[in-house]
């Protein structure tokens, strides 16, 4: 299966990334031959098979005790972040 | 004296431990190493000098004291996925070019605590997407055997670090191949654990179903001292396995009598290059010189591996990595003009081709009206790879075969071409889909180039495969190479 | 042309876990920016959820309760979008196997009739942080200390045919969740927020209309106007010959209006997909069990033995049991007074919740606790005040804060019940007024009031008014 432009233009803003005039056509060239590429999936017969999202077989989620063990690091945390303000990470203005 | 470089971790730990040289002296002789080697080989993007000195100044005072654990005062590199408190954390990606982890992953926090030095952090493919070491933002590798070849990937960095003796052991990741590729490339020991055997804590995402942590080393022995000090289980990874982990280098000389080994057919047929497979024959020939019994098994779906593996890992990646934007850690864009140009633009820039290709293959096969097509078709898949592998482990007590299709190849020769790269996966990527363990041992040569042995056991069966590893160093001398510029 | 109102609600109930859904960060309300967002809820590269065992316990408390089934496998997905307040770029939820399934509440309708109201799911998800808006240079602020604080999306039928209908379900879950002690339910801090899904239809036709979604409803004065508001807007649009745009509305209460958002998600595609980093919630038979047996008596089950046992009318009873803790103060009341359910449930509903209201404090912090009622009522049953009496002592019990016999002993309010002594005091007036005496033995019965009002006035109202009238009918007769 092949992609048109406009499907990549639309997942790129679905994954929120700029893509730029001259990367466009390579993307949709490559994107094409990978999703050809994983259509031989639908070659297999499935119909009866239970989706597997976890590899070990029987593994169920271990419940945490409501317990706090953090205590404010903000300070520590937040000298990664590109803009902080009276502890508020700043975006730019959100519209709603 | 045997240079301290050419020895294993197993016989450093026993000259630390009979004080024939301290641990500040073997940090520094790896320093000295890195300093001279590292700028050709580009695979250490930090290191770590002061931290590593003042580390084995402390595992010096312990093994005096008497209070030394048995990888007190060991060197080794972490692949820089590994979050690493205090120290630069990049991951291979100008995303995380200016990112300081606050915390430790549990696998650093581990070997730190068994008294292990961290020289430095280790060039990777970026995020672990690829086969090469050449999607990294910090350059590529090159490949110590041939500098003009690639040292494979992801843990390119790792391999490379310690095939040219700069670091005597590394930590390694992988996701599809990215520990037991490059080990095949670069002629060690590589070893992925069992899904859950090591926690992801701390581990930057790529592909939460299918990562998981282990060693590239000179040796099995080495592989089986560091991965008992990284293994077990973690509170912090839901998915971490709550099983006690066995004393993996105490098996290791078990005699391999009996042995049912069985050959992949799949793996004999699609791709394989003919002198590797003659190689790996002759392999097969040792271990049938021990006593193995070879028999050959077909996992009937085995060839739908890698199309699955390329729906199940983007998808996880195109939504493990949608947290990086800009806004609380990572790289961020100059002067936004509103919030979606933020996004765009600091994820667009921030992220090399390789990795938004991989986002928007996971973005698509996720999109309404295609996620029964591809997304849970491969889940589906997914289950009768597994259950193939599981039937052949009623027959079977290890599987084995070739853990790459080809040696090294050339710096840029695939890197245009996206399906072409996602097929040095072919051999590796069923035992990520199945959760299993798996390594690659060393098995001579072609051209000059290393070629792996790949061996892959039933779930935790990682005592066994470093078993199977170590007799079969025992019988040959291919691990013991050593590339000619680095001797 | 008649138009017949269709409403389903979903309501998120912030479970009062003292840690976050998946991590170990403190979910206490208005601590200082990001002071609780650790390394989990920033969504730092690396991190891991691990799952609360109190949430799961809530939930089920929950779904116990609305009689629903509590699934023993769920599973936690990631709804994927990026917004500044969503750390991680996806939100952990439920989605094609929530914890809860197919509940249902009653809910009383004003003609007295009752209607169930389906609950098709209710599932375990993250809070997301906020974003405040006040200006940093053109920027948005985001505090992430709400992120990651567990919620209870409860989802229902579009069962609902009126903004009453809603509300009532709306007070009916409110009250439960309280109940159970699973939500403090505070709207003004965000604890238990409401969305409506809002259409109409033509009163007989069988397919829905379009339907809009109301967000940002924290009030339930807000939710019914905002219902209202939303119900006439597409009655007029439709009557106009417009057709509804399916969307998600914004209720502005300062102007009592709905309206669209503007930064509309072009065609929302969340790519839920199981969480790879969460495993299946297996929850055995022996945990739901124990849940229940922790079960508190529900309102619903307390509101039928009160109208049962005590023989409180329907209304009452869900008047009464409308919080936990009113109908905690009145059975105190009863255990204390022992009998005279209805006295005491007139009491609660009418002098005490008056006061409560108008000094704006919870029954908790009641100024007249249950046991001081009860001491007032007993006076009432043993006949030493009337009742009108009794309200004046309330009164005062109120503002000093004193027992009712205190009051009553010092202002002298014991009640006259001596014959001999209302005797006295009834030929005393007749004496007094003998025209008006004569007039009502001619014929004029409406004077009988005259007389018990000289009564009551001349004994300061302290006159047991039972035997003011048995002595008065005998006298006046002559």
């Amino acid at each position: 299966m092949s992609l048109t432009r406009k499907d990549v233009e639309n997942i790129a803003h679905l994954a929120r990334l700029a893509i730029t005039e001259d990367e466009m056509p390579v993307y949709v060239n490559n994107l094409s031959k990978i999703v050809s590429f994983v259509d031989e999936l639908n070659t297999a017969d499935t119909a009866a098979i239970e989706p597997m999202a976890h590899p070990l077989k029987g593994q169920v989620q271990r419940l945490r005790p409501d317990e706090i063990a953090d205590r404010d690091q903000h300070e520590k945390y937040q000298r990664n972040a590109a803009r902080v303000e009276a502890g508020l990470y700043l975006v730019p203005k959100v519209i709603e | 004296m045997t240079e301290l470089h050419h020895q294993t971790l197993a016989e450093l730990a026993a000259g630390l431990r009979a004080r024939r040289f301290s641990s500040v002296e073997l940090a520094r002789h790896f320093l000295a190493r890195i300093e001279r080697s590292n700028p050709e080989l580009n695979a250490l993007v930090t290191v770590t000098a002061d931290q590593a000195l003042a580390a084995a100044a402390r595992a010096d005072e312990r093994i005096a004291s008497g209070s030394a654990g048995p990888l007190t005062g060991l060197p080794i590199v972490h692949k820089d996925i590994f979050c690493t408190d205090g120290v630069l954390t990049t991951c291979g990606s100008r995303m995380l070019s200016n990112f300081v982890a606050p915390y430790d992953a549990t696998v650093v926090e581990r070997l730190s605590q068994a008294g292990v030095i961290t020289l430095g952090k280790a060039n990777m493919d970026e995020f672990a997407m690829g086969s090469s070491n050449e999607t990294s933002w910090y350059g590529p590798v090159k490949n110590p055997w041939d500098l003009k070849k690639v040292p494979g990937g992801s843990s390119g960095g790792s391999a490379a670090a310690v095939a040219a003796r700069i670091a005597p052991a590394a930590t390694g990741t992988d996701t599809g191949g990215s520990i037991r590729q490059p080990a095949a490339l670069t002629s060690l020991t590589g070893i992925k654990p069992t899904y859950g055997r090591v926690s992801r804590y701390g581990m930057i995402a790529f592909a939460s179903s299918l990562d998981q942590a282990g060693t590239l080393t000179l040796t099995a022995e080495d592989s089986a001292m560091l991965l008992g000090a990284m293994a077990g289980f973690d509170p912090r990874d839901s998915t971490s396995v709550d099983a006690p982990v066995p004393d993996y280098v105490a098996t290791l000389d078990q005699p391999l009598a009996g042995l049912r080994i069985g050959l992949l057919k799949e793996f004999f047929e699609k791709g394989l290059d003919e002198a590797n497979g003659k190689l790996v024959r002759d392999a097969l020939k040792v271990f049938e010189a021990m006593g193995a019994k070879l028999v050959e098994v077909s996992l009937p779906n085995l060839p739908l591996s890698v199309p699955t593996y390329y729906v199940v890992a983007p998808a996880e990646c195109s939504s493990n990595l949608s947290r990086f934007d800009g806004v609380r850690f990572g790289y961020r864009c100059e002067n936004p003009v509103n919030l979606i140009d933020l996004y765009k633009r600091s994820r667009g820039e921030g992220f090399g081709a390789e990795v938004k290709r991989r986002i928007m293959t996971g973005t698509y096969v996720l999109s309404a009206g295609y996620y029964d097509a591809y997304y849970l078709q491969a889940q589906k898949i997914r289950r009768l790879i597994a259950d193939d592998f599981e039937a052949a482990f009623k027959e079977v007590d290890v599987l084995m075969g070739p853990t790459s299709p080809t040696t090294a190849f050339d710096i840029g020769a695939k890197v245009d071409d996206p399906i072409t790269m996602y097929l040095n996966d072919i051999y590796t990527i069923g035992a990520n889909l199945a959760g299993l363990p798996a390594m690659s041992i060393p098995c001579g040569f072609l051209g000059g180039l290393p070629v792996g042995l790949q061996v892959i056991g039933p779930h935790f069966a990682e005592g066994k495969l470093l078993n199977v590893a170590h007799r079969y160093q025992q019988e040959t001398q291919w691990h013991k190479e050593i590339p000619a510029n680095y001797k | 042309m008649p138009f017949e109102t269709v409403i389903g609600l979903e309501i998120h109930a912030q479970l009062a876990t003292k840690t976050k859904i998946f991590s170990t960060a403190s979910t206490a309300f208005g601590a200082a920016p990001n002071s609780q967002a650790n390394l989990v809820d920033l969504g730092y590269p690396g991190v891991l959820p691990v799952l609360n065992l109190e949430a799961v316990r809530m939930a089920a408390k929950f779904g116990l309760a609305i009689g629903a089934t509590v699934s023993q496998r769920s599973v936690f997905a990631r709804k994927n979008y990026f917004y500044p307040d969503l750390p991680k770029g996806y939100q952990i939820s439920q989605y094609e196997k929530p914890i809860v399934e197919k509940g249902r509440m009653d809910i009383l309708l004003e003609d007295g009739s009752v209607k169930t109201i389906g609950i098709t799911r209710a599932h375990l998800e993250e809070d997301a942080g906020k974003s405040l808006h006040e200006d940093f240079q053109g920027s948005s602020g985001i505090d992430l200390n709400r992120a990651g604080t567990p919620l209870l999306e409860i989802v229902s039928e579009p069962d609902m045919r009126s903004a009453k209908e809603a509300i009532a379900y709306l007070k009916k879950i409110h009250t439960l969740v309280r109940y159970l002690e699973i939500c403090d339910g505070n709207m003004q801090e965000g604890s238990f927020r409401c969305d409506a899904n809002v259409s109409v239809r033509p009163v007989g036709q069988e397919k829905f209309g379009t339907r809009c979604e109301i967000k940002n409803l924290n009030s339930f004065r807000f939710i019914e106007k905002a219902i209202n508001y939303e119900v006439a807007r597409q009655i007029e649009e439709i009557e106009a010959g417009r057709k509804i745009v399916q969307e998600t509305r914004l209720y502005d209460p300062d102007k009592g209006e709905t309206r669209a958002l503007r930064s509309k998600e072009e065609a929302n595609d969340y790519r839920y997909f199981p969480d790879p980093d969460l495993l299946p919630v297996v929850i055995e038979t022996a945990f739901i069990d124990t849940v229940r047996g922790t079960l508190p008596e529900l309102p619903d089950q307390k509101a039928a033995r009160y109208a049962e046992k005590f023989g409180l009318s329907a209304y009452d009873a869900s008047v009464l049991t409308a919080s936990r803790e009113m109908a905690d103060f009145y059975e105190a009341v009863l255990k204390e007074l022992g009998g005279n359910e209805k006295l005491a449930a007139n009491w609660v509903m009418g002098e005490l919740s008056g006061a409560l209201n108008k000094d704006s404090v919870e029954v908790t912090e009641s100024r007249v606790n249950a046991n001081r009622l009860a001491g007032l009522l007993k006076r009432i049953v043993d006949e030493t005040i009337s009742g009108k009496i009794a309200k004046e002592v309330f009164e005062q019990m109120w503002s000093e804060g004193a027992d009712a016999d205190a009051i009553i002993e010092a202002k002298g309010l014991k009640q006259i019940t001596d014959t001999s002594a209302i005797e006295k005091v009834i030929d005393d007036i007749m004496a007094a007024n003998p025209k008006q005496l004569a007039d009502y033995r001619s014929g004029k019965d409406k004077l009988f009031g005259f007389f018990v009002g000289q009564v009551m006035k001349s004994t300061g109202g302290k006159a047991n008014p039972g035997q003011v009238n048995d002595l008065l009918k005998a006298k006046l007769a002559g």
